[in-house]
């Protein structure tokens, strides 16, 4: 079959069984859209702004496992998807984007809509490829989405110029079935001497913890894990981008640790003497100050990254290996010596846990006549059954979710946690309901962070993705406006927008359902009637407590066992701001 | 902050060494120099990379640079015997009284002077950095028109060596 460049890849990606291509035409990738035009098969969603398509496409990857497919043109086109490239680089996230490149005469003369992609996204990318010669095309495309969905996952730019998609410049095509790549080959079983010196140290502990993270969802490892955690009946805690994958409902799970964490979390970290790391990276929301991280404890990694381990913090025993072959390898040895296991010393441990968790650290006021942003969450937990998918932007709505929806399954949370990039939530949400068109797909969000991406509103109505958006209206960039507080004696600084818009309005214009509640009673029916209206994006306005603070934090320079807790100080109505 | 010499056998390909300077870059490491040239299978590059930092910075180093895509294969020198060799070419003001002197200079360093001119030598030498440095110190610095280093490159001793 002769194709040309154009042709070759849609029917690449069409051969790699990719459903949904994200993206925005513009000069450089005219061919490839006449070439989209004239199919079918792969279906092209047009968002509002590059960045939109970034963000659909992950978040349509980390609700499914798939990789997530994006197309834009060259030049701004490539630029406005660098922050979402970047976003998916730093959750690890399985992504192909093909970006448009001026013709090959004119690379580097400065030509109109040039930028040199290969370059700006090099340190924000797993690997990117510059296709000179069409005949390589369609085994670059392969290797792309090899390099992105194997080992530790992450973004891969293909920027193909547009002389190379030229209609009349056809070659044999042919998509191979399997690629090998001599420099590249992840390391996926643990070794042997290594898990038998770790599940040794790890039978062997008085106050042992299971820190999961991002990893175990990204590896598929979550029944694995329930099983290891079940035999082991050790506590676990887990990053922010793990949650899920362990259902936070089970009586061994303490909840999510780190700068937000439960106090329950945080202090077992800190007194146990045996963390065993599992597909997590020591990030530093997590660590808290290194110098006072974890001082009693010997520490085994497991992660499939082997530039991960002893990053930040040194490990006793370090395991470079997929998560769930190297849970699988450790369970039998687990198995067999079950025994060892100090009873005596774990029923102790758990009960200091019971007693750290009798802090109730997440509690909050339910008296308040205004709107708990927690309260909300909860309400939300109640009406989607545990059950939704739910996205989120980024700052104290993100972390409300996170302590507050216990989720039950992986790859429910979808949330942007190493970048932390404000405006993902939408986009996200619409790529995950394009997935799964018949679930709850929620994206919680406030009312700054929304109005990054709010031009993506049009393309829920263009592509009929009924997300119901819950925007915690607190008229501040609430965790700003939170370090202010705490760290610069509440000078609030361009933490506030006199400005914002009529968000029911503008919601209706956008052609969807705009609700604006006030009262804490009207909550409920609201959630209800947003998600019983399962044919229409509902934009759910919810006027929050403006003075709310996440609660616990560890603040900078403080370890695990210093968290500040929820002082009780009558009803926020006393605390009056700005 | 101990001395490494790190050999790295890289994909012969545009934009390979790009990656290994803005790792560097981008994570905070120091360069101190850097050689590459292709090997004797075209398809492939050899890279030297001299760099200092903690065990756990280089740890990191060689970590990093294993991860990226074109790297295929890389060793850390100093963690065995090895021989390191840069060469040097410099170019010598010399007058008359001066000459013989430069000329036995050079020998002494085991230098070969590979043009002259009534009034200037250039000097090819090749050797340890160290010897190197010797030698330009010796030679009275306003004499020098300019020097120019390839950084040091190196190989491992005995049957080992860093190949496909």
């Amino acid at each position: 079959m002769e194709l040309n460049g154009a042709q070759i890849v849609v029917q690449s990606l069409i051969d790699e069984g990719v459903e949904y291509i994200f993206g925005y035409p513009g000069g450089a990738v005219l061919h490839l859209y006449d070439a989209i035009f004239q199919q079918d098969e792969l279906k092209h969603i047009l968002v509002r702004h590059e960045q939109g398509a970034t963000h659909a496409a992950d978040g349509y990857a980390r609700a499914t496992g798939k990789p997530g497919v994006v197309l834009v043109t060259s030049g701004p086109g490539a630029t406005n998807a660098v922050t979402g490239i970047a976003t998916a680089y730093l959750d690890s996230i399985p992504m192909v984007v093909i970006s448009g490149q001026v013709s090959l005469p004119v690379i580097g003369s400065d030509a109109f809509q040039e930028v040199d992609m290969i370059g700006i996204t090099r340190p924000c990318v797993k690997h990117n490829f510059l296709v000179k010669d069409v005949t390589k095309l369609a085994e670059t495309i392969k290797k792309a989405f090899y390099v992105a969905t194997t080992g530790r996952p992450g973004p891969v730019v293909i920027d193909i110029p547009k002389d190379i998609t030229a209609p009349n410049i056809k070659v044999p095509y042919s998509y191979p079935q399997k690629v090998s790549i001599r420099s590249y080959n992840p390391v996926l079983v643990g070794h042997k001497g290594q898990i038998k010196k770790a599940v040794d140290l790890l039978l062997s502990a008085k106050k042992p913890i299971i820190y999961s993270g991002g990893g175990v969802v990204l590896g598929e490892a979550s029944s694995e894990l329930i099983e290891f955690t079940k035999t082991l009946g050790y506590p676990i805690t887990n990053t922010l981008m793990g949650l899920g994958s362990y259902p936070a409902t089970d009586n061994q799970f303490v909840g999510m640790l780190g700068m937000h964490g439960t106090y329950e979390a945080n202090m077992a970290m800190h007194e146990s003497d045996v963390i065993i790391a599992i597909g997590a990276r020591f990030d530093d929301r997590v660590t808290g100050k290194l110098d006072l991280f974890c001082p009693y404890a010997k520490i085994i990694h497991i992660d499939v990254d082997p530039a991960s381990i002893s990053k930040t913090v040194r490990v006793t025993i370090p395991i470079v290996g997929d998560v769930k072959p190297v849970l699988d390898q450790m369970m039998e040895l687990i198995k067999e010596n079950k025994n060892k296991i100090d009873g005596v010393a774990l029923a102790e441990w758990w009960n200091q846990i019971r007693q750290w968790q009798s802090v109730n650290c997440l509690e909050f006021d339910r008296s308040s006549p205004l709107i708990k942003p927690q309260y909300v969450i909860e309400q939300l937990y109640e009406v989607t059954k545990g059950d939704a998918y739910v996205t989120s932007d980024v700052g104290q709505h993100q972390m409300w979710v996170a302590q507050y929806y216990p989720f039950i399954k992986p790859r429910r949370w979808i949330n942007s946690g190493g970048l932390g990039t404000m405006g993902f939530g939408l986009p996200a949400a619409i790529g995950v309901k394009l997935a799964f068109p018949d679930a709850d797909v929620a994206c919680v969000t406030g009312e700054a962070s929304i109005q990054m991406c709010i031009q993506e509103l049009s393309t829920a109505l263009q592509y009929k993705t009924p997300v119901k958006i819950i925007n915690l209206n607190n008229r501040y960039m609430g965790m700003v406006r939170q370090w202010q507080e705490f760290s610069y004696e509440s000078r609030y600084s361009h933490s506030y927008m006199d400005t914002i818009p009529e968000f029911v309005k503008l919601a209706e214009a956008y052609g969807h359902v705009g609700i604006r509640i006030t009262k804490p009673e009207e909550v409920r029916p609201a959630l209800e009637q947003a998600f019983a209206l399962k044919d229409r994006t509902v934009f759910l306005d919810v006027m929050t407590d403006r003075t709310e603070n996440v609660y616990p934090m560890i603040e900078a320079g403080k370890g695990h066992h210093d968290m500040k807790l929820r002082v009780a100080t009558g009803t926020s109505t006393d605390r009056e701001l700005a | 902050m101990i001395r490494h010499i790190i050999s790295i056998l890289i994909e012969n390909e545009s934009g390979a060494l790009s990656r290994v300077a803005g790792l560097f870059s981008a994570r905070g490491y120091n360069i101190e120099s850097l050689t590459v040239a292709p090997t004797e299978d075209p398809s492939l590059s050899r890279m030297t990379l001299v760099t200092r930092g903690s065990e756990d910075i280089i740890e990191q180093i060689t970590k990093q640079l294993n991860k990226l895509i074109d790297v295929v294969k890389l060793i850390d020198l100093a963690e065995s015997n090895h021989i390191e060799r840069e060469l040097l070419l410099i170019k010598v003001k010399t007058s008359p009284e001066m000459r013989e002197e430069i000329r036995s200079l050079s020998d002494i360093f085991r230098g070969k002077i590979i043009d002259v001119t009534p009034t200037t030598y250039i000097i090819e030498m090749t050797g340890p950095s160290e010897k190197l440095d010797a030698f330009v110190a010796a030679i009275d610095p306003d004499s020098i028109i300019e020097t120019v280093r390839s950084g040091p490159t190196g190989i491992s001793r005995g049957e080992k060596g860093l190949h496909l």
